[in-house]
C-alpha cells in the first residue's frame, strides 16, 4: 500500500468510511480502517463506527482511491476568495419594489 | 438542522431540541449537559440564538430481553438455563480474543459478537433464575462446573482463529436456526428474548461465513488450518440436535433440537460447497453438557469467570 501514514507493516489496505446518519442527510466522512476487501470493509465499519445506532448507511472507499488536494498549496487553492465579496449574496441589495427577493 | 440565515452567510447553528423527542415513560433517560453551569439561565444568552445549546437526550432501551416475566415451572427454568449458559460461555470465550485478535478491527468484531451474547445470556438467566429467586449473576458467578449446562461446541477452546471462526459457524447457524424457531414459543418470555436475539445472531452468521470462504478459499495455509479447524470442532455438532427428554416435557414451549437440523444442515452445505470444504465425517462426540458433565477446558474458563465475584463478594463498581 502507498497510502499516506500506512505502515510498512500492514498487510490490509485503509479504508475511508462514510456513514449516514438517517434519511435526507448526507454520507459524512467517520474515519477509517483496514479491511482484506469491501465486503470487509463494510461489516468492520459496521462494528467499528455504527455502534450506537449512529447509521442507516455506509459507504466504503479504498484510501488510495481518493485524490486530496495539496496542504502546500494551500494559498493558492483557498485563500482566493477573500476580497471578493460579490460572490457572497449578501453584496447585494434588493431593489425596491422588486418581489420575490 | 441547519438555519441558513437571510443575510446569505450561511451561519449554522447545530441545535437539539430535547423536547421534540419523544418522552415515553419508561426508559431511563441520560442527559449530558455540553454547557457550563447556568449559563442557560443568563438572559443574554438565553435570548441568543446561537448561544444556546442543549444536547440531545439519550434514551437507553431496556438492557435485557423478555420483560420482568417469571418462569411458570422448573422445566421452563431449566431450559432457559441451557440456552442461557451456551450464550454465557461462547462470550466468555470470545471475550479472550479482545486485544489478541489478527486485527484491532476483528477484536472489535469478536467484542460486539460477546457482547451481544452476554446479552442474550443475561436475559435468559434472569429469567431462569425468576423462578426460585435466583439472580443473572448468582447463575452465573456462584454455580459449580457441574451445575452448568452448556453443549460442549461452546466450551471447545478457542484454538487459533480459524477454530474460532468454525466454532462461531456452527454455532451462529444453529442459533439462528433455534431462535428463528424460538419465536413461536407459547412462552411470551422465550420468545420475546428470541426475536431481539435472532437479529444479532444473523449478523453473527455473516461474519462466520464471511470469514470461513475468506479463509479456506485464502492461502495454502489459512485453507490448511481451516481444514483443521472444521474437523476439531465437528464431533460436537451433534449434541445441540440430541432431543433430550425435558424437550418433551415443555412441548410447544421449547423448540425441538432434531426439528432444527436439516435447515442447520442446508446452511453449512451450501456455505461447504462454496468454500470447497468437506463434511468432516467424525462420529459424534458422547457429550453430555445438558446433565452438566463437561468438556475438560469449562472448568478452566468458568474460574477465570468467577474468579472477582467470589473474591469480592457483592463488589460494584
Amino acid at each position: 500500500m502507498t497510502t499516506s501514514g500506512a505502515s510498512p507493516r500492514e498487510t490490509w489496505p485503509l479504508w475511508e468510511v462514510f456513514v449516514r446518519a438517517g434519511r435526507g442527510l448526507s454520507h459524512v466522512h467517520a474515519g477509517s480502517l483496514h479491511a482484506p476487501d469491501a465486503d470487509f470493509a463494510l461489516r468492520n465499519a459496521r462494528d467499528v463506527y455504527t455502534r450506537r445506532s449512529e447509521g442507516t448507511s455506509i459507504w466504503v472507499v479504498p484510501a488510495d482511491a481518493i485524490t486530496t488536494s495539496d496542504p502546500d498549496s494551500k494559498g493558492a487553492f483557498f485563500e482566493s476568495p477573500a476580497g471578493k465579496n460579490y460572490r457572497h449574496a449578501r453584496y447585494y441589495t434588493a431593489s425596491e419594489g422588486v418581489p420575490h427577493l | 438542522m441547519t438555519d441558513v440565515y437571510p443575510d446569505g452567510q450561511g451561519t449554522s447553528s447545530l441545535r437539539f431540541d430535547s423536547q421534540a423527542r419523544s418522552t415515553t415513560a419508561t426508559p431511563p433517560v441520560v442527559e449530558r449537559p455540553r454547557n457550563e453551569g447556568d449559563e442557560t439561565s443568563r438572559p443574554d444568552v438565553r435570548d441568543d440564538a446561537h448561544g444556546v445549546v442543549t444536547v440531545e437526550r439519550v434514551e437507553l432501551s431496556a438492557e435485557l430481553a423478555g420483560g420482568e416475566g417469571r418462569a411458570a415451572t422448573a422445566d421452563v427454568a431449566e431450559y432457559a438455563l441451557w440456552l442461557g449458559d451456551d450464550a454465557l460461555i461462547l462470550s466468555q470465550q470470545l471475550g479472550a480474543w479482545i486485544a489478541r485478535a489478527p486485527e484491532l478491527e476483528e477484536d472489535v468484531a469478536l467484542a460486539n459478537i460477546a457482547l451481544d451474547l452476554l446479552g442474550h445470556a443475561r436475559s435468559f438467566l434472569r429469567y431462569a433464575g425468576s423462578y426460585d429467586d435466583r439472580t443473572e449473576d448468582d447463575l452465573a458467578y456462584w454455580r459449580e462446573e457441574s451445575e452448568f449446562r452448556c453443549a460442549w461446541l461452546f466450551q471447545q477452546p478457542n484454538g487459533d482463529f480459524a477454530q474460532t471462526i468454525a466454532r462461531q459457524l456452527a454455532a451462529s447457524v444453529y442459533l439462528f436456526e433455534l431462535y428463528t424457531a424460538l419465536q413461536s414459543s407459547s412462552d411470551e418470555t422465550l420468545a420475546a428474548i428470541a426475536a431481539k436475539a435472532v437479529k444479532e445472531v444473523e449478523y453473527h452468521r455473516d461474519h462466520a461465513v464471511q470469514w470461513t470462504l475468506r479463509l479456506a478459499g485464502g492461502t495454502d495455509e489459512s485453507r490448511r488450518r481451516m481444514i483443521r479447524a472444521v474437523g476439531d470442532v465437528w464431533p460436537y455438532v451433534g449434541e445441540l440436535f440430541r432431543d433430550e427428554p425435558l424437550i418433551d416435557r415443555l412441548a410447544d414451549v421449547a423448540v425441538r433440537p432434531s426439528a432444527l437440523r436439516p435447515a442447520f444442515d442446508a446452511v453449512i452445505a451450501a456455505v461447504f460447497a462454496e468454500a470447497e470444504l468437506e463434511l468432516p465425517t467424525a462420529p459424534m462426540s458422547s457429550a453430555g453438557g445438558r446433565h452438566g458433565s463437561h468438556f475438560p477446558t469449562l472448568g478452566y474458563l468458568i474460574a477465570e469467570m468467577q474468579v472477582l465475584a467470589r473474591q469480592h463478594p457483592g463488589a460494584t463498581w
